[in-house]
C-alpha cells in the first residue's frame, strides 16, 4: 500500500474505522425494536425482489423483438386478491408488533427512577431527584428503569437517544414521558431531533451509561448540595406558598399533604388525579383548577417560575406528608448534602434523596 | 395551424383561456422554481459534505433548507403533473375542447405566480427559517424572519391548487365526450380526479392553519400558545390534516402518468383497470385519515396512535395493488424501452422502496426510532423525487411530441434517465442508513462518523443534477431540431393521440365519440386499417 499517498491513506483509515451501518444496542428495548426493523426490512426486500424479478423477466420475455404481438388480458381477480390480501396481512402483523413495542416504550413501569428533562433553545437540562443538575448530558445506571419526564421552556424539541431506540418530543405547556433501561455502559449520542431554530444542530450531548456502582459514585460526586425537593421547598418558601397552603384548619388554600396522586374534585365538578401535569397547571393557571370548597384567590405564577422551578415545586409537593412545616428561610444550601440524614423540618427532602439510591 | 401558432405575442399568452397554453405557462414557471429549489438542495449537500457547519452560518443553512422545502413542495410538486400535463391532457383525453372553467384556470396560474413572487420576495428580503412545516411556537414567537410573507405565499398558492382541483372535478363530471363513461376514462384521469378531491377538501384546512398562524404571530390570539390556554399540538393537527393528503395530491397524478406509459409501451390494456382506478380513490379516501402518523412521538394518546397506525397500514395496500397491476401489465405485452418507459421502470423500483420504508414509519414502534432522522428524509425523497419526479419526467417525454409536435432525441434521453436513476440512488440510499444510525434531519453539523455516507450522498446529488439539466438542454434543442413527431408516434390509444400534433386550439376538428374501452389496442389497429382502406 506504500504507493497510496499517506494523506489519502489516513483519510481512508479514519473513515473505515469510524464507519458504522447500524447503531449500538444499549437498552432493553433496542433488540426488540431491531427485530421488528429487520422483519420489515426482510419483507420489503422480498417484495422489492419480486417486483424487480417480474419486471426484468417480463421485459426480457415479452420485449417487442421476442413477442411482437401483445395478448390482451383484462386482469385476474384471483391474482389481484392475492396481492391485496398478502400485503394487507403482512402490514397488519407489522402494525400489531409495532403497537406492542410502542406501548412498551411509552408505558413506564411503576418503580422507574424519574429524571426531569427541560428542553430550551438550545440545551438540554436534566434534573435528578437528588439535586444533580446536568446540561447536555444525562447519566443513567444500567439495569434500572429510568423514566424521563420532559417539558420544553420554549419551542418543540425532541429528545432522541438512537442507541436506546427511544425518542420523545419535549413540548411547551405539557409533560411528556418516555422510559428505558440501559444495558451497556458507554457514552452515546443525545440529539435534539425536532427542528428548534438557529442552533438546532448544536442541541446535542452525551448519554453516559454507568454500572450501578459507578452511577452511585457519580451521584455522590455531582450533588449540588440540595435535593430537587429541597430546591422546591426553598422556592415554596420564597413564593410564600405556605401562607395559604398549610395544614392549619383556617388555611385559605387546601393542604398539600399527601395531595400527590390523590383524587380531587374541582369546583367545576370535574374529578381529577393530582399528577405532575395537574400540579403544574394548578401553579401556572390556578383559576381553572380550583379544588372544591376553596375560593379562586390564587394568583397565577405564569412567568414567575421557570419550568425548572415548577419541577422543583412539584417534586417538593410530591413528598409532603401529613404534617408539613416549611423552613422559612431561603438559605437551605447549608443543609446537609443528600443522604446525610434528617436535616430539615420539612422532612421529606432526604427521603427524596434516598429514593435515588434505594 | 395549431394552438401554438394560432395567435402570437405575449398578450395572447398572458390572457389565454386555452388549457394547453396555460399548461405551457405552468410548465415554464414550475421548471424555473424547480431549478431554484434544486440549487438550494445543492447548497444543502455541499454544507453536509463536512461534519462541521463551515460553508454557511447555521441560520443561513436553516433558511436554505426551509426555502428548498417550501419551493419544492408548494411551487413544484403540488402543481407539477396536474397543472401541466393534467391541464393539457385531461380535456383532450375526455374529448373536450377545454376545461370547464377556462378563466378560473388562468386565474389559478396567476395565483401561482403571485405565490411564487412572494416566495422570491421572502428569499431576497432575508428568507425564512421555520422549516416548511412552520412548527409553532417556533414560527409564531421565536423567529424574526419572513414568516408572514411565506405564509401568504403558501395561502395564495393553495388557492391556485384549489381552483385547479375544482376545474378538474367539474370537467370530469360535465365535459366527457359521448360514450366516454367513467370506466372508459384513462387511468390518468381517474388519478387526477382522486387528487382533485384532496386538493379541494384538504387545501382549505392549510389556509385556515396559515391564517391562524399569522393571527397568532401578529396579534397573539393564543390558539396555539399554551401560556394563553392554547395548544401547539392543534397546529400540528391542522397542518398535517392538509400536508399528509398533500403527499397523495403529489403522487396520485404521477401514478396516472405511469399507468398511461406502461400501457402504451407494452401495448396492453392496464391489468385490472378497475382495481387501479379504485385504488386511486381508496388512496384519496384513506389519505384523509392518517395525518396523525406525523405525531406519534409528540405525546398524543397511545390509542390515537393505534388508530392512525392501523389506517396508515390500510393506505399502503392500494399502492401495493398498483405496483403489482403495473407489473402484470407487462405480462404477455410487446414491450419497447423508450425514455418514458425507462423513467416508469425507475418509478416502480424507487416508489416500491419509498412505499415500503413508509411502512417502517407507519409502524408505531419503529417510527419512534426512525422519525425525525434522515430515514424520513430518504423515505419522502424516494416517494417524491424517485416517484413523483420520475413520473413527471416520464410524462414530459411521453407527451412532448404531442405538446410540441417534435420528438426529443431518444438516445441521449435514455442516457439521462439512467444517469438520474443512478444519481438518485447514490444520493438518497445512504440516507436510510444515516437515519437508522440516528442522524437527525435539519442539522447543519453532525458527528464525524456520519461523514462517509454524507459524502456518497453529496456525490450522488452532483450526478442527479446532471441528470436533471440534460433534459432541459435537449428538450429545448428539440423544439427546433427535433424530428417531426406526427399525430401518434407511440401508437397510443388515448383520444389525445387521435388528433394532430401540436393540437388545434379547439383540440378536435369534430367531436370525438368514444366507442371503445380505454387502452383498446385492437380498436387502434382497426382504425389504421380503415384509414389505409379509405386512403387506398
Amino acid at each position: 500500500m506504500s504507493h497510496i499517498s499517506p494523506t489519502i491513506w489516513q483519510f481512508l483509515v479514519k473513515w473505515m474505522t469510524n464507519f458504522a451501518l447500524f447503531p449500538p444496542e444499549a437498552s432493553k428495548i433496542a433488540p426488540q425494536m431491531d427485530a421488528l426493523y429487520f422483519f420489515i426490512a426482510l419483507v420489503s426486500l422480498i417484495g422489492l425482489t419480486i417486483v424487480i424479478l417480474l419486471v426484468v423477466s417480463f421485459s426480457i420475455l415479452y420485449s417487442k423483438e421476442r413477442h411482437p404481438n401483445a395478448v390482451q388480458i383484462e386482469g385476474s381477480t384471483l391474482l389481484e386478491a392475492t396481492w391485496t390480501i398478502i400485503p394487507l396481512g403482512l402490514f397488519l402483523v407489522m402494525f400489531v408488533w409495532g403497537a406492542l413495542i410502542y406501548f412498551r416504550v411509552y408505558t413506564p413501569p411503576a418503580n422507574a427512577m424519574n429524571i426531569y428533562v427541560v428542553g430550551k433553545q438550545w440545551m438540554w437540562k436534566a434534573e435528578h431527584e437528588g439535586g444533580q443538575h446536568e446540561i447536555n448530558s444525562l447519566h443513567v445506571p444500567t439495569g434500572r428503569a429510568v423514566q424521563l419526564t420532559m417539558i420544553s421552556q420554549d419551542v418543540f424539541h425532541s429528545f432522541s437517544i438512537p442507541a436506546f431506540r427511544v425518542k420523545r418530543e419535549a413540548i411547551p405547556g405539557r409533560y411528556t414521558t418516555v422510559w428505558f433501561e440501559a444495558t451497556l455502559p458507554g457514552t452515546y449520542h443525545l440529539f435534539c431531533t425536532q427542528y428548534c431554530g438557529t442552533n438546532h444542530s448544536q442541541m446535542i450531548g452525551d448519554v453516559v451509561v454507568l454500572s450501578p456502582e459507578d452511577f452511585k459514585q457519580w451521584l455522590a460526586s455531582s450533588t449540588s448540595g440540595a435535593s430537587l425537593a429541597q430546591d422546591g421547598e426553598r422556592l415554596f418558601a420564597s413564593l410564600s406558598c405556605a401562607a395559604c397552603h398549610n395544614t392549619r384548619p383556617d388555611a385559605r388554600g387546601p393542604s398539600l399533604a399527601n395531595v400527590y396522586g390523590a383524587k380531587l374534585t374541582l369546583t367545576s365538578g370535574q374529578a381529577i388525579t393530582a399528577d405532575d401535569a395537574y400540579l403544574r397547571e394548578a401553579i401556572l393557571n390556578p383559576s381553572q383548577h380550583i379544588t372544591q370548597g376553596y375560593a379562586p384567590i390564587m394568583p397565577t405564577y405564569q412567568g414567575q417560575v421557570s419550568e425548572e422551578g415548577v419541577i422543583a415545586l412539584v417534586e417538593y409537593i410530591k413528598h409532603l406528608d401529613s404534617d408539613y412545616r416549611v423552613q422559612q428561610t431561603t438559605t437551605t444550601t447549608d443543609l446537609l448534602p443528600e443522604g446525610g440524614g434528617k436535616a430539615t423540618p420539612a422532612g421529606p427532602a432526604p427521603a427524596a434523596a434516598g429514593k435515588v439510591n434505594p | 395551424m395549431n394552438y401554438l401558432t394560432k395567435e402570437n405575442g405575449l398578450l395572447s399568452w398572458l390572457l389565454t383561456g386555452d388549457h394547453k397554453r396555460i399548461a405551457i405557462l405552468y410548465l415554464i414557471s414550475i421548471t424555473f422554481f424547480f431549478f431554484i429549489g434544486g440549487a438550494l438542495a445543492g447548497l444543502i449537500r455541499l454544507e453536509l459534505l463536512t461534519p462541521q457547519s463551515d460553508l454557511m452560518a447555521t441560520d443561513t443553512y436553516n433558511k436554505v433548507f426551509t426555502m428548498h422545502g417550501v419551493i419544492m413542495i408548494f411551487l413544484f410538486l403540488v402543481p407539477s403533473v396536474p397543472a401541466t400535463l393534467g391541464n393539457f391532457f385531461i380535456p383532450m383525453m375526455l374529448g373536450a375542447k377545454d376545461l370547464a372553467l377556462p378563466r378560473i384556470n388562468l386565474l389559478s396560474w396567476y395565483l401561482y405566480v403571485l405565490g411564487g413572487i412572494l416566495v422570491i420576495y421572502t428569499m431576497v428580503s432575508g428568507g425564512v427559517d421555520t422549516g416548511w412545516t412552520f412548527t409553532t411556537p417556533l414560527s409564531t414567537h421565536y423567529v424574526n424572519t419572513n414568516v408572514l410573507s411565506t405564509g401568504m405565499a403558501v395561502f395564495i398558492a393553495g388557492f391556485s391548487s384549489i381552483f385547479t382541483g375544482l376545474n378538474f372535478i367539474v370537467t370530469i363530471h360535465k365535459m366527457r365526450a359521448p360514450g366516454m363513461t367513467w370506466f372508459r376514462m384513462p387511468l390518468f384521469v381517474w388519478a387526477h380526479y382522486a387528487a382533485s378531491i384532496l386538493m379541494v377538501l384538504g387545501t382549505p384546512v392549510l389556509a385556515i392553519a396559515v391564517v391562524l398562524l399569522a393571527l397568532e404571530r401578529t396579534i397573539g390570539i393564543g390558539v396555539f400558545d399554551p401560556v394563553k390556554g392554547g395548544d401547539p399540538l392543534l397546529f400540528q393537527h391542522l397542518f398535517w390534516f392538509y400536508s399528509h393528503p398533500a403527499v397523495y395530491i403529489m403522487i396520485l397524478p404521477g401514478m396516472g402518468v405511469i399507468s398511461e406509459v406502461i400501457s402504451t409501451f407494452s401495448r396492453k390494456r392496464v391489468f385490472g383497470y378497475t382495481a387501479v382506478a379504485f385504488s386511486s380513490v381508496a388512496i384519496a379516501v384513506f389519505g384523509f385519515f392518517v395525518w396523525a402518523h406525523h405525531m406519534f412521538i409528540m405525546g398524543i394518546s397511545n390509542y390515537a396512535v393505534l388508530v392512525f397506525s392501523l389506517l396508515t397500514m390500510l393506505v399502503a395496500v392500494p399502492s401495493a395493488i398498483k405496483i403489482f397491476n403495473w407489473t402484470f401489465t407487462l405480462y404477455k405485452g410487446s414491450i419497447t424501452f423508450e425514455t418514458p418507459m425507462l423513467y416508469a421502470f425507475g418509478f416502480m423500483g424507487l416508489f416500491t422502496i419509498g412505499g415500503m420504508t413508509g411502512v417502517f414509519l407507519g409502524t408505531s414502534g419503529t417510527d419512534i426510532h426512525l422519525t425525525e432522522t434522515y430515514f424520513i428524509v430518504a423515505h419522502f425523497h424516494f416517494v417524491m423525487v424517485g416517484g413523483m419526479l420520475m413520473a413527471f419526467l416520464a410524462g414530459i417525454h411521453f407527451w412532448w411530441p404531442k405538446m410540441t409536435g417534435r420528438m426529443y432525441p431518444e438516445k441521449i434521453s435514455q442516457m439521462a434517465a439512467v444517469v438520474t436513476f443512478i444519481g438518485f440512488n447514490l444520493t438518497f440510499f445512504p440516507q436510510f442508513i444515516l437515519g437508522t444510525l440516528g442522524m437527525p434531519r435539519r442539522y447543519a453539523a453532525y458527528p464525524p462518523e456520519f461523514q462517509i455516507l454524507n459524502v456518497f450522498s453529496t456525490a450522488g446529488a452532483t450526478i442527479l443534477g446532471v441528470g436533471y439539466l440534460l433534459p432541459v438542454l435537449y428538450l429545448v434543442w428539440s423544439l427546433k431540431y427535433g424530428e417531426i413527431a406526427g399525430d401518434n408516434p407511440w401508437q397510443a390509444t388515448g383520444l389525445e393521440w387521435q388528433t394532430q400534433s401540436p393540437p388545434l386550439t379547439e383540440n378536435f376538428t369534430e367531436l370525438p365519440i368514444m366507442d371503445h374501452e380505454a387502452y383498446d389496442y385492437e380498436w387502434l389497429e382497426n382504425q389504421k386499417t380503415k384509414e389505409v382502406a379509405s386512403a387506398g
